[in-house]
């Protein structure tokens, strides 16, 4: 692995992980739900972006479908919590 | 020919499932059938007769458990002959008797499926060869008595006699249990030869006391004796051919069957003598005394073969080999005449419609026959010269003389015996002169009285014969069988004469004695019994044995509903913390012993590099889980998705530390485990966050010592277990098992996904036995919805829904109003899930595909799949997922579970153990190189079955919504049509 390239990878999941942070800082303060719930969705999205840049550390395309579990599964959550919210119950 | 043994155990239990199979009211088919089999049985044990009189043992031995040495063993010398002759001889005639004594409208096959696995039972107690066996079939023998004195259930006299007997049998069987595993700890194995070879070291051994004790308990009450005697007579609420077979001839015969089986082993000691004689001399004494003073016939003969138990417990008691030879040969008269009586007494019910000796009198004249029968064993069973009771008394009489025991019983035992002999008279007198001679009363009984039909009485007949031809020949009848029955028991056989007369000796005189006595006694008691005095036994009759029992059992329920109250709670928290708790000291006292700074110091193994990132990922998840804890009263939404954070955190954890097996895992049980929780918000109670203030001070600070309380032991807990894995992960493991399953994943599994290798085949067993687990919840979580009705104050509807009017006009459609469904909220976000659907279910596919070789297989494949339909769920709505797909997930989970133990069942066809996996290659056009394993077919079953367990959980919490709306309409309906 070129240096460039290791350097390019800690970099990028430096800037998720503080974005992570970031975005439970969100999560925690709120105020609304709706707050949370967006907080809760990038979450999702900066988890899946992380397990992309780890794909390309270790070489293995695994965690590309790693990846794309948690884009489908995070969509799940948040529609859920989406529908929480406009009616007070999942399903109905 | 001969049959093997087990023919004799097994032929029974396999006609009691055909019987159970037959129509209600096949009442010739079932006795044909059970008097077949018992016939069979019967000759067939018949047959073995001159092997097993030449001393020979037949022992059959069928491999069950060969690696832990336990057999099946089936063993028969001269005394399980006997036994088995009498079971299944008597077996047979009570089946003729009870074809004619059943009515119509009972359900037959119930009785004789009962009738014949009783007989299985019994005949596994006589020849079982090893002591575990025993006990397993004797327990048997407690649970069809059970069953069959509750025959009749809408009756509460057969419940309660049912339950006592069951209470009292199934108590001593458990003390026998206990005493078996002593007397095997002892005799060093639990095969009958070797326990009946070591009967020395058994009575030297210091355990030999305390064995004693539970073996005898095992054996009292099952024998009714004194003072388990009371469950007997209750259970003649029993119908009377199973009291003829069971309570009189067989299973109350097990426990002297037990005494006398070991009586070469345990007798022989002072604790046998005072512990056996002294119970069977009381129970002698007061089961001939209260059998006197019953007015109930079959009460009358119930407490009669308390007393005949009483006297072979005895004879067995008294250490000496002619006094158990007499026991042997009691055992096998008593079932000859206390069967017919009996039946007799079955007769005399089914043919007037009353038992009670007060209302019956001069039968004599209307069944002639049945009344000289009855005459004759009622003889027997009082000891008149010429019967086959008599002998067997007379060599009670004489063995009471001549015992050379200590001097106190010396004199009393013969004193007893004369006694009890009265007794006996007495009440024999009572049975036929009452009931058979006498003013003709007829008149006035519930039906008018008649002989039975011929082939009811044929089974009294052959019994009473058998009674007049032992008692008249004996030498030439019987001699020989008792020689052959008594020899296994005493060893060395006495010399024994079973003459009729023997001449003018002090035994004869004894039974003269015991004759008049009688006689006086019961015409001394005829006058004031007729005029209704001593309606019960004095003295004895106010201890009331029925009461007794019911007042300790509903003391042992109160003392444990105190218990209970004492120290259990209903309240979860407690009961967690009380968990966490118990954890906690249970994984403190080991470590306390190895020095915290052993686990703290960490193990050999290599550590990665910190990685700066990574540390600070975790203070995002760290900082999430406790903010989810922090949250996790007042705002439950905010909680739960801090909780996903936290999983989703773990999620890559697994990832970077390259196990993506457990990533893809852990991602979408998290997902499952969002929607569920969701669901359940729903119902529960709605936040009261301004209770806390208006509390006084003493509450509030209450409340706040608890939080510090439970805020400690959860530090404590997590920190424990934080340290714990430390240690863990710190140290490598050279015997670990990981290895093993590392290097023959590939060349013996056939995948090279270590884990799913192990899964389905490896440890498929487990994973077999889980799936059902899953099953079996995800059934009982939707049978308990089913019936679920939320608490009124979350039964209404969300806060959400309420804020709308229902006359506002606004472009939300609403669909339950809508004349199409699929128009409703979330509209956008519907078309896209649709189209989600066939892509997760492709994923699914691929991830099951790959996932003997790679990261996935059933389990996550079935997980994907049903979350794509929770979400249809989600964004459509019950009534519109339900309306366009057919889902049943209960077929799922059956066609899953059916799917994998058929695969497992496969290897079997081929001859290889349960669940063992083929693996095949396959070249196909287009596809290419395919690899087949059977184990594939396995998972397929785990897939379905993860698919239906997971929708029918989530889709049951679901339905309460459309319930919950379907209750409210109708309470609408119903506000709406009363305002009319």
């Amino acid at each position: 692995m070129s240096p460039l390239l290791f350097s390019a990878i800690v970099f990028a999941i430096g800037c998720y992980i503080t974005a992570m942070a970031l975005a439970l800082l969100r999560l925690v303060r709120g105020p609304s739900a709706q707050d949370r719930v967006l907080a809760m969705d990038l979450i999702c999205t900066i988890a899946m972006l992380i397990l992309m840049v780890l794909a390309i550390r270790y070489r293995s395309a695994m965690y590309f479908e790693a990846a794309l579990l948690i884009s489908i599964f995070g969509f799940v959550s948040s529609a859920a919590m989406a529908k929480f919210l406009l009616r007070g119950e999942v399903i109905e | 020919m001969h049959l093997p043994l087990i023919t004799l155990v097994a032929l029974p239990f396999a006609g009691s499932l055909i019987a159970a199979l037959l129509p209600t009211n096949a009442r010739n088919a079932e006795s044909t059938l059970a008097g077949v089999i018992a016939l069979l049985c019967a000759v067939q044990v018949a047959l073995l007769f001159p092997d097993i009189a030449a001393g020979q043992v037949i022992r059959q031995d069928i491999p069950w458990l060969p690696s832990l040495g336990l057999n099946f063993v089936l063993r028969m010398d001269g005394f399980a002959w006997m036994f088995s002759m009498l079971v299944l001889g008597i077996g047979a005639l009570v089946v003729l008797y009870a074809r004619y004594y059943m009515s119509p409208a009972d359900p037959v096959p119930r009785f004789f499926a009962f009738l014949l696995a009783f007989m299985g039972a019994m005949s596994g107690v006589v020849l079982s060869g090893n002591l575990f066996q025993m006990v397993l079939f004797w327990e048997l023998t407690s649970l069809f008595s059970f069953l069959l004195i509750g025959y009749w259930h809408h009756r509460k006299d057969a419940r309660r006699g049912a339950r006592m007997a069951l209470t009292v049998t199934g108590a001593g069987g458990l003390c026998l249990v206990a005493g078996v595993v002593l007397l095997g700890h002892i005799a060093g194995s639990y095969d009958l030869d070797v326990v009946l070879a070591a009967g020395d070291a058994v009575r030297a051994h210091p355990l030999y006391r305390p064995m004693l004790v539970l073996v005898l308990l095992g054996a009292f009450t099952k024998s009714a004796q004194f003072p388990f005697q009371f469950w007997l007579p209750n259970a003649m609420a029993a119908p009377t051919p199973v009291s003829a077979y069971l309570h009189s001839a067989t299973m109350v015969k097990a426990g002297v069957f037990l005494l006398a089986r070991l009586w070469p082993v345990l007798a022989g000691t002072d604790e046998w003598f005072w512990l056996v004689t002294g119970a069977g001399l009381a129970t002698l004494l007061v089961g001939g005394f209260a059998a006197i003073f019953q007015n109930d016939l079959k009460g009358l003969l119930a407490y009669s073969t308390i007393s005949h138990l009483g006297l072979i417990t005895t004879l067995l008691g008294l250490n000496s080999p002619l006094a158990a030879v007499a026991a042997v040969f009691h055992i096998l008269n008593h079932a000859t005449f206390k069967a017919s009586l009996f039946m007799a007494v079955g007769v005399i019910d089914h043919e007037t419609g009353t038992r009670d000796i007060r209302r019956l009198s001069g039968l004599a004249r209307y069944m002639p026959v049945t009344a000289t029968l009855a005459t004759v064993a009622a003889a027997a069973m009082a000891g008149v010269p010429l019967l086959n009771g008599f002998i067997s008394k007379e060599m009670f009489f004489s063995e009471a003389v001549f015992l050379a025991a200590s001097p106190g019983i010396d004199r009393a035992l013969p004193v007893v015996a004369v006694v009890a002999g009265m007794f006996s008279v007495a009440y024999s007198l009572r049975f036929t002169v009452e009931v058979f001679l006498g003013r003709d009363k007829c008149g006035a009984l519930p039906r008018q009285p008649h002989e039975p039909p011929r082939w009811m009485r044929a089974p009294i007949s052959v019994l009473v014969l058998a009674c007049l031809v032992v008692g008249t020949l004996p030498q030439w009848s019987i001699q020989r069988i008792l020689e052959t029955a008594a020899r296994p028991v005493v060893g060395v056989l006495p010399d024994f004469d079973l003459a009729v007369w023997h001449g003018f000796n002090l035994p004869l005189w004894m039974s003269l004695l015991s004759l008049v006595g009688g006689i006086a006694l019961f015409f001394a008691l005829r006058s004031p019994m007729r005029r209704g005095h001593l309606a019960k036994a004095p003295l004895i009759g106010r201890i009331n044995g029925k009461r007794v029992f019911r007042s300790l059992l509903a003391r042992l329920t109160l003392a444990g509903r105190h218990t209970r109250r004492l120290f259990g709670t209903r309240r979860l928290q407690m009961q967690l913390m009380l968990l966490v708790l118990v954890t906690l000291v249970a994984a403190a006292v080991p470590l306390r012993r190895l020095g915290s700074e052993a686990l703290l110091a960490g193990g050999d193994r290599a550590m990665l590099e910190f990685s700066p990132m990574f540390a600070l990922m975790w203070l995002v998840g760290a900082g999430a889980a406790i903010g989810a804890v922090w949250q996790a009263k007042y705002h439950r939404l905010t909680a739960l998705a801090l909780m996903s954070v936290a999983g989703l955190v773990t999620v890559i954890t697994f990832a970077w530390f390259s196990a993506p097996d457990l990533a893809l895992t852990q991602l979408s049980v998290e997902a499952v485990t969002t929607v569920l929780i969701m669901l359940g918000l729903r119902w529960l109670p709605k936040r009261l966050e301004d209770v806390g203030r208006s509390q006084p001070l003493r509450v509030r600070a209450r409340a706040r010592v608890r939080r510090g309380r439970d805020l400690s032991i959860a530090l404590c807990a997590g920190a424990g277990l934080a340290l714990l894995s430390w240690a863990m992960m710190t140290r490598s493991f050279p015997q670990s098992i990981s290895p093993f399953f590392l290097e023959r994943a590939l060349p013996e599994g056939g995948g090279r996904n270590v884990v799913n290798v192990m899964l389905v085949d490896f440890r498929g067993f487990d994973t077999l036995g889980e799936i059902t687990v899953l099953g079996v919840v995800a059934l009982t979580v939707y049978a308990l919805l089913r019936r679920f009705r939320p608490a009124p104050e979350s039964a209404g509807l969300p806060p959400q829904q309420q804020a709308l009017p229902a006359d506002l006009v606004t472009d939300l459609v609403d669909p339950y109003s809508d004349e199409d469904p699929a128009r409703g909220y979330l509209m956008v976000p519907a078309v896209l899930i649709r189209l989600v659907l066939p892509l997760a279910a492709m994923i699914a596919v691929y991830l099951f595909m790959r996932g003997h070789n790679e990261p996935g297989g059933g389990f996550v494949a079935g997980l994907v799949l049903s979350t794509a339909f929770i979400v249809q769920y989600v964004v459509s709505g019950t009534q519109w997922v339900e309306a366009h797909m057919d889902l049943r997930p209960q077929r799922w989970i059956a066609f899953g579970l059916l799917t994998a133990t058929a695969t497992g069942l496969g290897s079997f066809a081929l001859g290889y153990p349960f669940l063992t996996t083929h693996t095949a290659h396959v070249s196909l056009p287009l596809i290419g190189d395919l690899h087949v394993a059977s184990a594939l077919f396995y998972d397929i079953g785990v897939f379905l079955l993860v698919v239906g367990a997971t929708l029918l959980i989530l889709t049951a919490l679901g339905h309460q919504s459309v319930r919950g709306r379907r209750v409210r309409d109708n309470e609408e309906d119903e506000r709406k049509e009363g305002a009319h």
